[in-house]
């Protein structure tokens, strides 16, 4: 019940405000004509494409640099001598910005879907990649020396079961990553999709549209952090998750 | 000594060599070669333009970063503190934090204009929530014993217990908030300035200066790794406390 109250407070603030004139209304709409603007829309197809583009993109990217991080996470992590070898280089090139590739991007592919999806994925790619070399240096010893006696095949019986508490912080963790550079290369490139959407609405004055499609991006945001938490507790159902995650 | 530098050095070396090389004579208008965009560094940045682009888009960082830890702190002890307030707002904390921050350029230029002040907000607007929720959570996980240990022997409990013991979490926010602020502070002013670094560098794509992008490029990069290297020192000193205790645990 609690909850509830919370978000019919938020959203009676948001109603009132602009009617009371506490802040002016033509910058900030009522909540009700933001859903009645955000009906209208949904008429439309260009939104559902708008729609469609930014998950593909988001999907797609979040895909590439989760395969991508697992693997070269794998690799470096159960080689000593790479991880040692590579530890500086990783720590370097992790802060930096990903928006800073956004200038490169344009000009090397152009105002595509491809130009965002390479920040998408180097944005992401450092979240798993991080997640999974802790997860693979916190192998218990004694499961390290049950596997080399039984000649157990090391990656799928000793380091993925390790791991995988791990990936799936490192998943969540890209996932919101990933849709906050989706959108945000598709409102500064131009590729198709919502941020693209919320351009043209900023470009053409329609400020009811701007916070309708804004309301819909935040919406996705919420979907995208609850199929994450829904997908990590069936894939660990069977750990007994007294393992603290590591914070990133 | 020697082999920790050739272990700590040796990939980036060889990484910048093969791109030196394998670039050196390139003829590619859109990737030069890598000692062109040396050269196109410093003769960009290496002048009054530093201290024109560079330092007012610092300053900015610097200051909405000041406002997002000062108001996230004191709203996540506030919300952290009490079960019942905590129930009410987090549905709403849940969407809000869900906005991709970047996206609230456009409408926060319908109240702010395109200034510096719009810049700060949207700055303090992308960076709160991390430092927010993450205080919330350290807050509620405060050991029982320890709190009633200060209640008992009337020790201050804001300084000297709460914000204690939610500092690694505070510290852990605000390392994600550093890295929102940075990608805020680019995109405020790719979308809409007059001047700084996002800006220009913009300007350069635009006008087709590929060398100067690229050295535009490699100091947004140097910038991120410098700022990550300031809050991993300054970290270390604030929690030198922590990581004590936490080393004397493992042994």
């Amino acid at each position: 019940m609690k909850p509830l109250l919370g978000l019919a407070v938020f959203g009676a603030l948001w109603e009132l405000a602009p009617r009371l004139g506490v802040v002016p209304a033509q910058w900030a709409p009522p909540l009700s004509r933001v859903v009645r603007t955000l009906l209208a829309e949904a008429r439309e197809p260009r939104f559902w494409s708008a729609v469609g583009d930014t998950l593909v993109t988001w999907a797609l990217g979040l895909g590439i640099a989760v395969a991508a991080g697992i693997v070269v996470g794998v690799v470096i992590g159960a080689v000593p001598v790479l991880r040692t070898a590579t530890a500086s280089t990783i720590e370097f090139l992790r802060p930096i910005p990903s928006v800073a590739l956004i200038p490169l991007a344009v000009v090397l592919y152009g105002v595509t879907m491809t130009s965002t999806l390479v920040l998408v994925v180097y944005a992401s790619f450092w979240q798993v990649l991080i997640q999974v070399l802790h997860g693979v240096a916190d192998v218990d010893p004694v499961a390290r020396d049950t596997a080399s006696v039984y000649r157990l095949p090391k990656i799928r019986y000793l380091y993925w079961p390790t791991a995988l508490p791990y990936v799936a912080t490192g998943v969540r963790l890209a996932a919101s990553v990933a849709l906050i550079l989706a959108v945000t290369g598709e409102l500064v490139i131009g590729s198709p999709g919502l941020g693209q959407q919320i351009a043209v609405a900023q470009s053409s004055g329609a400020v009811s549209l701007m916070y309708a499609l804004v309301l819909v991006t935040g919406l996705i945001g919420v979907g995208a952090n609850i199929l994450a938490r829904f997908a990590e507790r069936r894939a660990l159902a069977w750990h007994p998750s007294v393992r603290r995650e590591v914070p990133a | 000594m020697m082999r920790r530098i050739v272990v700590v050095l040796g990939l980036p070396v060889a990484l910048v060599t093969v791109w030196w090389v394998a670039s050196a004579g390139s003829t590619d208008f859109y990737r030069p070669s890598l000692q062109r965009i040396v050269q196109a560094f410093a003769e960009t940045w290496f002048g009054p333009r530093l201290v024109e682009e560079a330092l007012p888009s610092l300053i900015r960082l610097g200051l909405g970063y000041a406002i997002a830890l000062t108001v996230g702190i004191a709203v996540g002890v506030a919300i952290g503190s009490s079960t019942r307030t905590r129930a009410v707002t987090e549905p709403v904390l849940e969407f809000l934090r869900a906005i991709p921050p970047p996206i609230l350029v456009p409408i926060i230029m319908l109240f702010a204009g395109i200034g510096d002040a719009m810049k700060v907000i949207v700055i303090v607007l992308g960076c709160v929530w991390p430092i927010l929720l993450n205080t919330v959570e350290g807050v509620r996980a405060i050991d029982e014993v320890l709190a009633d240990t200060c209640r008992i022997y009337r020790v201050k409990p804001l300084r000297h217990l709460v914000l204690r013991a939610a500092s690694p979490q505070i510290m852990t926010g605000a390392r994600q908030a550093l890295s929102v602020g940075i990608i805020l502070m680019v995109i405020s002013e790719m979308v809409a300035a007059s001047s700084g670094l996002g800006f220009t560098v913009v300007q350069f794509q635009r006008g087709f200066q590929i060398p100067e992008m690229w050295s535009g490029v490699l100091l947004l990069g140097l910038i991120g790794v410098l700022l990550a290297g300031v809050f991993h020192l300054a970290e270390r000193r604030i929690l030198v406390w922590h990581h004590g205790s936490r080393d004397a645990d493992r042994r």
